[in-house]
């Protein structure tokens, strides 16, 4: 069974509810190591999602995606903007027309996503940044056999994903903002990693 | 959290407001996407120099808008960059066919969002080139960190590109100075107490009472180390030490040094301070030849100071000294 257009707003509503919930813990994540902006960015962001879909869902999942990209580049800023921007473009183009998602296009779609965000921000795993949750996370997806449904693909990638975020405690930081602190940022999880995983346990969940 | 607000969501758009009213002869803002453009924009036949970032470090960019700096300047949430959007607007509102230079301080956000709309300004066939300052000589430049952040040498950085915009070098002119500038301007910053950001409510990081962190960036972030307090004769030599030290200064150089502080530092502690460099400078055979001192690019209301070090030519001189006419700087005019 697919995601339609409407499966992927509603996985975005829920992912709204989820960073509105953890609005402050991304901010002490952030404000330990950078600037404590990270949650209400990302909340400013997914709220300014929800408003755009009750005005219009889009036909598409692709559509759907690409809704929330453009939002997020234009209403978040920070890294957090284009970097979650450009995975959603990313999904969005490699979502195509389809009319629904099923498990390799879904696959597709977060490998695109995770290409995107190491093209423009250039991290590699290990240097404590989003990009550390989602590599397990798409390795893991890709792992999971042909007849699984979307929301055990999904599933599988949160969960690989909170073990990501995990692993940015103990590394030191080589881009973004907590860079600057080197050693000094070891014993703090990654902003970026722990947000990514919240997503896709919301994701995980609203397929459910 | 006591401050002079109504709401965290609404800071930057009542303070932009403010600002229109307070300087309508220099500058006029624009709403959503905001954009602080200088009042007689566009100006013909003149490459657009265009700034932004974050807010929370006022006057900066917003204040450096005007005749002879910035025709735009493009504000972001608090310690936020602006999105693209902001940036194409900017563009929109003061490029004509001289192209524009966007300035850009090195902080990932800042970068991605810059280049972002450079990127959707290309496909507009503009001319839009970007150039990163990297003062902050607190940071490693390697490859396993972010880079050296952008920090009180972009002051002086506008002030002197939007000079040469303003007599009407060519884009490719002013760009080529601008990497100069970034090449011979080194910063190091202070910080005695952590701003607070409106939408935390809470300090950016905590700092015991006989506490300093030493190399900081302007967004309240914690710095290079944490050193006991000390008096100003040690702080200021330390600061010296790590700025004059690194690559380019040396005995004979003219320069400029602009003492900042960083939003709640008064002006007593500034100058003396400031005394303290030159007398510091001039034992390393330095000439300060130009100064600025006062706050220029703040953090809030963090107490600290950077200390910024240009070296000077005379083609640069010149350009400083050239008339310049904004809510913050104004001289020859």
């Amino acid at each position: 069974m697919g995601c339609s257009s409407e499966g992927v707003a509603a996985a975005l509503r829920a992912a709204a509810e989820v960073v509105a919930e953890h609005r402050s813990e991304l901010v002490e994540l952030d404000r330990a190591i950078g600037d404590g902006d990270h949650g209400e960015n990302m909340s400013r962001g997914f709220t300014a999602i929800v408003s755009a879909l009750e005005t219009e869902v889009p036909a598409t999942p692709a559509g759907v995606a690409k809704l929330a990209a453009t939002t997020l580049i234009s209403k978040v800023g920070g890294a957090a903007g284009p970097l979650y921007g450009t995975a959603f473009l990313r999904a969005s183009t490699k979502l195509g027309d389809a009319a629904s998602i099923d498990v390799p296009l879904l696959v597709a779609a977060l490998q695109a996503a995770l290409d995107g965000v190491q093209a423009r921000g250039k991290a590699v795993g290990g240097d404590a940044t989003m990009v550390d949750a989602l590599i397990p996370a798409v390795s893991a997806a890709a792992a999971c056999p042909a007849d699984a449904s979307i929301a055990d693909v999904l599933t599988a990638a949160a969960d690989a994903a909170d073990r990501g975020a995990e692993s940015t405690v103990d590394l030191v930081p080589r881009k973004g903002r907590a860079s600057y602190l080197g050693e000094r940022a070891v014993g703090h999880m990654d902003p970026g990693a722990r947000s990514t995983a919240l997503l896709l346990r919301a994701f995980a969940e609203a397929a459910r | 959290m006591k401050k002079i607000i109504n709401d965290p969501a609404t800071v930057v758009a009542e303070s932009l407001r403010g600002l229109a009213v307070a300087h309508a002869d220099i500058l006029r803002v624009q709403d959503d996407p905001a954009v602080v453009v200088r009042a007689d924009a566009p100006v013909p036949s003149k490459v657009a120099v265009i700034s932004g970032g974050g807010s929370g470090h006022e006057p900066l960019h917003g204040g450096f808008v005007g005749r002879g700096m910035l025709d735009a300047a493009v504000p972001g949430a608090v310690f936020t960059s602006p999105t693209p959007d902001g940036v194409q607007a900017a563009v929109a509102a003061t490029t004509g066919p001289s192209g524009a230079l966007l300035i850009v301080k090195n902080y990932t956000g800042d970068v991605l969002n810059f280049e972002t709309a450079a990127e959707l300004a290309a496909a507009e066939d503009l001319d839009v080139r970007s150039v990163v300052i990297d003062d902050d000589v607190a940071v490693k430049d390697s490859t396993f960190t972010a880079g050296r952040r952008g920090v009180g040498g972009t002051v002086l950085l506008e002030k002197i590109v939007g000079a040469a915009a303003e007599r009407g070098d060519s884009l490719d002119a002013v760009e080529a100075l601008a990497r100069k500038v970034v090449g011979q301007v080194r910063s190091i910053g202070v910080a005695l107490s952590a701003p607070i950001v409106p939408h935390v409510g809470e300090p950016s990081f905590d700092l015991g009472p006989d506490e300093i962190e030493f190399g900081i960036g302007i967004h309240g972030e914690p710095g290079r180390e944490r050193i006991p307090a000390e008096p100003a004769d040690a702080l200021v030599a330390r600061m010296v030490e790590a700025v004059a030290s690194d690559l380019p200064y040396e005995a004979g150089d003219k320069v400029l040094l602009f003492t900042n502080s960083m939003g709640a530092t008064p002006l007593l502690e500034l100058y003396l301070a400031h005394g303290i460099a030159e007398r510091l400078l001039a034992e390393r055979g330095i000439v300060v030849e130009r100064r600025l001192v006062g706050p220029y690019i703040t953090s809030l209301e963090m107490q600290g100071m950077s200390l910024t070090l240009l070296k000077l030519d005379d083609e640069l001189t010149e350009l400083w000294d050239a008339p310049v006419w904004t809510s913050a700087l104004r001289w020859g005019i």
